[in-house]
C-alpha cells in the first residue's frame, strides 16, 4: 500500500492528463476554444440531435415495388420477343415474385430460353418445368440487388441533401434496406421530405393522341397531367430518360415564368435531336414520375442537346426539380417509416436540466461521501470528479454523441462509480474494527474488495452491453455513457484513490485510520 | 478532520432471517399483483411501441386545454390526448397511428398545426410507423432476455447454480414490479423505460452479488455456522454498503427527476423504484433463499478466506 511503483504513478498521472486535455474543449464556451493553440485537441462531445436540435428520418427502400416494376417490364418484354420469335405461349403472368407462362409446344423450350435471356436482366435466372417456364430473381441476384439498390439510393438522397445546402447530415445505412437520415439544425423536415420522397424518374415520350378512350395498346400507356389530371396515351418506351441529364437549373423564360433548363449529355442530345428531327408536328410528353408536367409540340429538330421544361411551376417548385434532376433519380421509391424532429429550444432547454441534475447529484454525493468517509471520501470524491472528466474526453475522442438519455447515463454513473469506494471503504471500516493496524486495513480493504467489485461491475456492464447492441437512438446512447463511465469508475475509483491514500498514509503515517 | 459518521450503527446485528417468510409472501403477492395489473391494466404504450403521432407544443400563455381538444378532436385524425408537459405552456399532443401510409402521418400533423393557428412552438414532433414499432418492441425483448440470461450464467458460473436462480427470481421480482408500478400509475412506456428496466437488472444483480460474495466468504469461513446464521451475518456485514450505495445512487436518480426534465421522468421514476426494491430483495429474496443451501456446494478454500479467517480470530 505505501510502495507504489513509479511506473503504476506514471500510468495513472498520464491517463488522467491525456483525458483531461481531451474533455477540455467540451468544457470550454466556442469562443475560448477556438482561442486554443492548434496543437491541442479540439475535438468535442458530438451531441445527439436531441440536444442540439434537428431532424432524424428513417427512410425505407420500397424494394416490393422496385421488384414488381423491374417484372413488370420483364413481362412485357417476354410477350415482345416471343411474339417475334413466333413461339406459342399462354398464361403469361406475374405471380410469387416470379414471370411465370407455359410454352404451347414443349419442344420450343430451347428456342424460348435462348430468345428470352436477352429479357432476364442481371440477376434473373430462366427456370423450366417442362414446358413451363419462370424468370425471376436468383436468390443470390436478389440480394445483389437490394445492395445495389441501397447503395444507389444513399448515393442519391446524400446528393440531393447536399444540394440543399444542409451542413453536416449524417447518411447512413441501417440493416438491410433502410437508411437514416440526421440533419442538425434543420427542425421542420416537410421541404426536406418532399425532396427524399420524389422518385425524380425523368423520361420524354412520345403523345400518341388522348388518353382513357378504348382499349390501351401494350406498347403504350395512359398518364395523367400533373396540372388537370387528363389522361393522354403515350408510348412506353422513353425517347430519353433523366439518366442523359448532366445538368438542369431554374430559369425564366422570356414571359417571366419560371421554367426548368436542362441539358443532355452526347448520347441524349443525339437521341433527342434525331427523334425530334422525326417528329416535327406532333406532340411529346416530360414525364416526372409518371405524371405529366408538360406535353409541348415538337416546332423543330431541338439538335443543341438543350432544352427547358415549362409547366405550372413557382420559382421555387422549379428550383426544387432542377435540384432532384441534377441528383438523379431513385432506384426505388423511400419512405419515411420513423421521424423525429427536436427544435433547438428544447434541446438547449434538455442540456439545461442535465447540467442541473449532474451538478445536485455531484453536490449531493460528494457532501454525503465526506460526512461518512471522511478524508477518504475527499479521495473518492477527487476520483469522482476524474471519472466525469475522463469520461467527457473518452466521449470525445471516440466520437460517440451524447444524447439525453446519456446525460442520464453519466448522472446514474456518479451514483454507481463511488461504489466502489464505498465497498473498499466499509470493508476497510470492518478491518479497522477488527483490530487491524492503519495500513493492513487499508491494504485488506482494497485487496478483499477487489473481487466483489469485479463481479458487481461485470454484471452491470452485462446489461449496458446488451443495451449498447439492441437499443436504437437515444437508448444507445445511454448504453454508451453507463459503460464508459463503468470502466472508467473501475479505473478512478481503485487506481486514483489508491494512489491518493498511498500518499497519505506515507506523509500521516496513523497509528489508526479516522474511519 | 472530524469523525466520520455511521450510517449503520458498527456491529448490528438484525436478525432479518427471522422476518423472510413474511418477506417472501410479500415479495410474491407483489409480484402476482404486478402481473395481475399487466394482464388487466396493461401498459401504457408509448409511440416508440404502439406508433402513431407525438407533438410538443409550446405557446405565449397557458392554452386551454378543453378548448384545444375540442378544435382537434373534429379534424378525424383519430382518438386526440392532450398532456401538459412540464410547465403550463406546454401541451403533449399525442395521435394514433393514421391509415394510410407515409402520406396520412404528415396530413395529420399539417391539420393540427392548421388547427392550432399560428404563435405556437413546435419543440418536438415524433413519428413512428407500425413496423419500426414492432422491431422496436421485439428487440427490447430480446435484449431483457438476454441480459437476464447472461447475469444468470455469471453468477452461476462465478458462485454456484442456487446463487444464479436466486439472483435470477430477485431480478425477474424487481423487474417485474418495475412494470407493474408502470401500470399502476399509467405511466408512459417507451424505449427510455426500456433502458431504465435494463439498468435497474443490472444493479439489482450488482447488489446481489455483493451479498453473495459475503456469504460465500463467510461459510468458507465458518464451516458449521448453521446457513441462517450466515446469512445474518453476511447481511449485517454488508448492510453499511448496502445503504450507501443505494442512497447515493438514489441522489443522483432524485436529481434527474427533480431536474432532469420532463423527458426524463418515466426514466427516473423507474430507477427509483428499481433501486430500492432491489436494495429490499437482496436481502429478503436473494439473501434468503440460500437459507437450504449445504457448505459443501461452495468449492474449496481460497487463500484469502483462509488468511482472513484467522486475521479475524486473532483481532477479536
Amino acid at each position: 500500500m505505501l510502495h507504489f511503483p513509479k511506473w503504476k504513478i506514471v500510468t495513472v498521472l498520464f491517463v488522467l492528463i491525456v483525458g483531461t486535455v481531451l474533455a477540455i474543449p467540451s468544457l470550454l464556451p466556442r469562443a475560448a476554444l477556438d482561442a486554443l493553440p492548434d496543437w491541442l485537441p479540439k475535438a468535442t462531445v458530438n451531441l445527439g440531435l436531441d440536444l442540439q436540435g434537428g431532424s432524424h428520418l428513417l427512410l425505407e427502400v420500397d424494394m416490393d415495388t422496385l421488384i414488381k416494376l423491374r417484372l413488370d417490364s420483364v413481362l412485357d418484354e417476354t410477350r415482345t420477343v416471343l411474339r417475334k420469335a413466333n413461339i406459342g405461349y399462354t398464361d403469361l403472368v406475374v405471380s410469387g415474385g416470379k414471370v411465370t407462362l407455359t410454352l404451347r409446344d414443349a419442344g420450343s423450350v430451347d428456342s424460348a430460353r435462348e430468345q428470352l435471356k436477352s429479357v432476364a436482366s442481371e440477376g434473373m435466372e430462366i427456370v423450366n418445368d417442362g414446358p413451363k417456364l419462370t424468370i425471376g430473381f436468383s436468390e443470390s441476384g436478389l440480394t445483389q440487388l437490394k445492395q445495389r439498390t441501397v447503395e444507389q439510393s444513399i448515393e442519391v438522397v446524400r446528393r440531393r441533401i447536399d444540394e440543399t445546402g444542409t451542413r453536416e447530415p449524417t447518411i447512413i445505412r441501417q440493416g438491410e434496406d433502410r437508411i437514416v437520415v440526421q440533419v442538425p439544425g434543420v427542425t421542420d423536415p416537410e421541404h426536406l421530405k418532399k425532396i427524399l420522397r420524389s422518385e425524380a424518374v425523368l423520361t420524354f415520350q412520345m403523345v400518341q393522341g388522348p388518353g382513357g378512350v378504348g382499349p390501351v395498346p401494350p406498347t403504350q400507356v395512359d398518364l395523367p397531367e400533373a396540372d388537370s389530371g387528363q389522361l393522354l396515351r403515350v408510348e412506353k418506351r422513353p425517347l430519353v430518360a433523366g439518366e442523359n441529364l448532366v445538368d438542369a437549373q431554374q430559369s425564366f423564360e422570356q414571359s417571366g415564368l419560371p421554367v426548368v433548363s436542362f441539358k443532355f449529355d452526347s448520347l441524349g442530345a443525339r437521341k433527342f435531336g434525331d427523334a425530334t428531327l422525326k417528329n416535327v408536328g406532333r406532340r411529346f410528353a416530360i414525364v416526372l414520375d409518371d405524371k405529366i408536367i408538360s406535353a409541348p409540340v415538337i416546332k423543330d429538330a431541338i439538335l443543341g442537346g438543350s432544352g427547358i421544361i415549362s409547366g405550372n411551376f413557382t420559382v421555387e417548385s422549379a428550383r426544387d426539380l432542377a435540384l432532384l434532376l441534377r441528383a438523379g433519380a431513385l432506384p426505388a421509391p423511400l419512405t419515411v417509416i420513423e421521424e423525429r424532429s427536436v427544435g433547438a429550444d428544447l434541446g438547449a432547454d434538455s442540456i439545461e436540466a442535465g447540467k442541473r441534475a449532474c451538478i445536485i447529484a455531484i453536490v449531493g454525493i460528494v457532501v454525503a461521501m465526506i460526512l461518512l468517509y471522511g478524508i477518504f471520501g475527499v479521495f473518492a470524491n477527487v476520483a469522482l470528479i476524474f471519472n466525469g472528466i475522463l469520461t467527457l474526453g473518452a466521449l470525445s475522442a471516440l466520437g460517440a454523441t451524447l444524447t439525453l438519455p446519456g446525460i442520464a447515463g453519466i448522472v446514474l454513473t456518479l451514483g454507481m462509480a463511488v461504489d466502489a469506494n464505498v465497498l473498499i471503504l466499509e470493508r476497510v471500516k470492518e478491518e479497522v474494527r477488527n483490530g487491524r493496524s492503519a495500513i493492513t486495513a487499508m491494504e485488506f480493504g482494497y485487496r478483499e474488495a477487489l473481487a466483489t467489485i469485479i463481479d458487481a461491475h461485470v454484471t452491470t456492464l452485462i446489461s449496458t452491453l446488451l443495451l449498447f447492441m439492441f437499443g436504437t437512438g437515444p437508448i444507445k446512447g445511454f448504453a454508451v455513457t453507463l459503460t464508459i463511465g463503468i470502466i472508467i469508475s473501475l479505473f478512478t475509483a481503485l487506481l486514483v484513490t489508491q494512489l491518493m491514500t498511498s500518499f497519505w498514509l506515507r506523509r500521516t503515517r496513523p497509528k489508526v485510520l479516522p474511519l | 478532520m472530524w469523525k466520520p459518521i455511521h450510517l449503520v450503527r458498527p456491529n448490528t446485528r438484525i436478525d432479518f432471517m427471522r422476518w423472510h417468510r413474511f418477506a417472501f409472501v410479500l415479495a410474491v403477492i407483489m409480484t402476482l399483483g404486478s402481473i395481475g395489473l399487466l394482464g388487466f391494466k396493461g401498459l401504457n404504450f408509448g409511440i416508440d411501441f404502439a406508433g402513431g403521432i407525438l407533438m410538443e407544443v409550446r405557446a405565449p400563455q397557458p392554452p386551454d386545454l378543453g378548448d384545444m381538444r375540442e378544435r382537434l378532436s373534429g379534424l378525424g385524425v383519430g382518438e386526440v390526448s392532450l398532456q401538459s408537459f412540464g410547465d403550463p405552456n406546454t401541451v403533449l399532443i399525442r395521435l394514433p397511428q393514421q391509415a394510410g401510409g407515409e402520406q396520412a402521418q404528415q396530413t395529420a400533423i399539417s391539420k393540427v398545426r392548421a388547427a392550432l393557428g399560428d404563435g405556437w412552438d413546435y419543440r418536438r414532433t415524433e413519428t413512428v410507423g407500425p413496423k419500426v414499432g414492432s422491431e422496436l418492441v421485439k428487440n427490447a425483448i430480446i435484449a431483457a432476455g438476454l441480459a437476464m440470461a447472461g447475469i444468470f450464467t455469471y453468477v452461476w458460473v462465478r458462485y454456484a447454480w442456487q446463487f444464479g436462480v436466486n439472483a435470477l427470481l430477485a431480478m425477474i421480482h424487481d423487474v417485474v414490479t418495475t412494470l407493474g408500478l408502470f401500470s399502476l400509475l399509467g405511466l408512459q412506456f417507451d424505449l427510455a423505460t426500456v433502458a431504465a428496466i435494463l439498468t435497474v437488472a443490472g444493479y439489482s444483480v450488482n447488489d446481489k452479488v455483493v451479498v453473495f460474495d459475503r456469504i460465500r466468504f463467510e461459510m468458507r469461513r465458518y464451516k458449521t455456522m448453521p446457513m441462517g446464521d450466515v446469512i445474518n451475518l453476511s447481511v449485517n456485514e454488508t448492510l453499511s454498503r448496502t445503504t450507501v450505495t443505494a442512497g447515493l445512487t438514489l441522489i443522483s436518480v432524485i436529481a434527474l427527476f427533480l431536474f432532469g426534465g420532463e423527458v426524463l421522468h418515466g426514466f427516473a421514476i423507474a430507477l427509483i423504484w428499481g433501486i430500492t426494491i432491489g436494495t429490499y430483495s437482496s436481502i429478503c429474496i436473494a439473501a434468503a433463499g440460500l437459507l437450504n443451501l449445504r457448505h459443501s456446494k461452495i468449492r474449496g478454500d481460497d487463500q484469502s478466506a483462509k488468511e482472513s479467517g484467522k486475521g479475524a480470530a486473532r483481532g477479536a
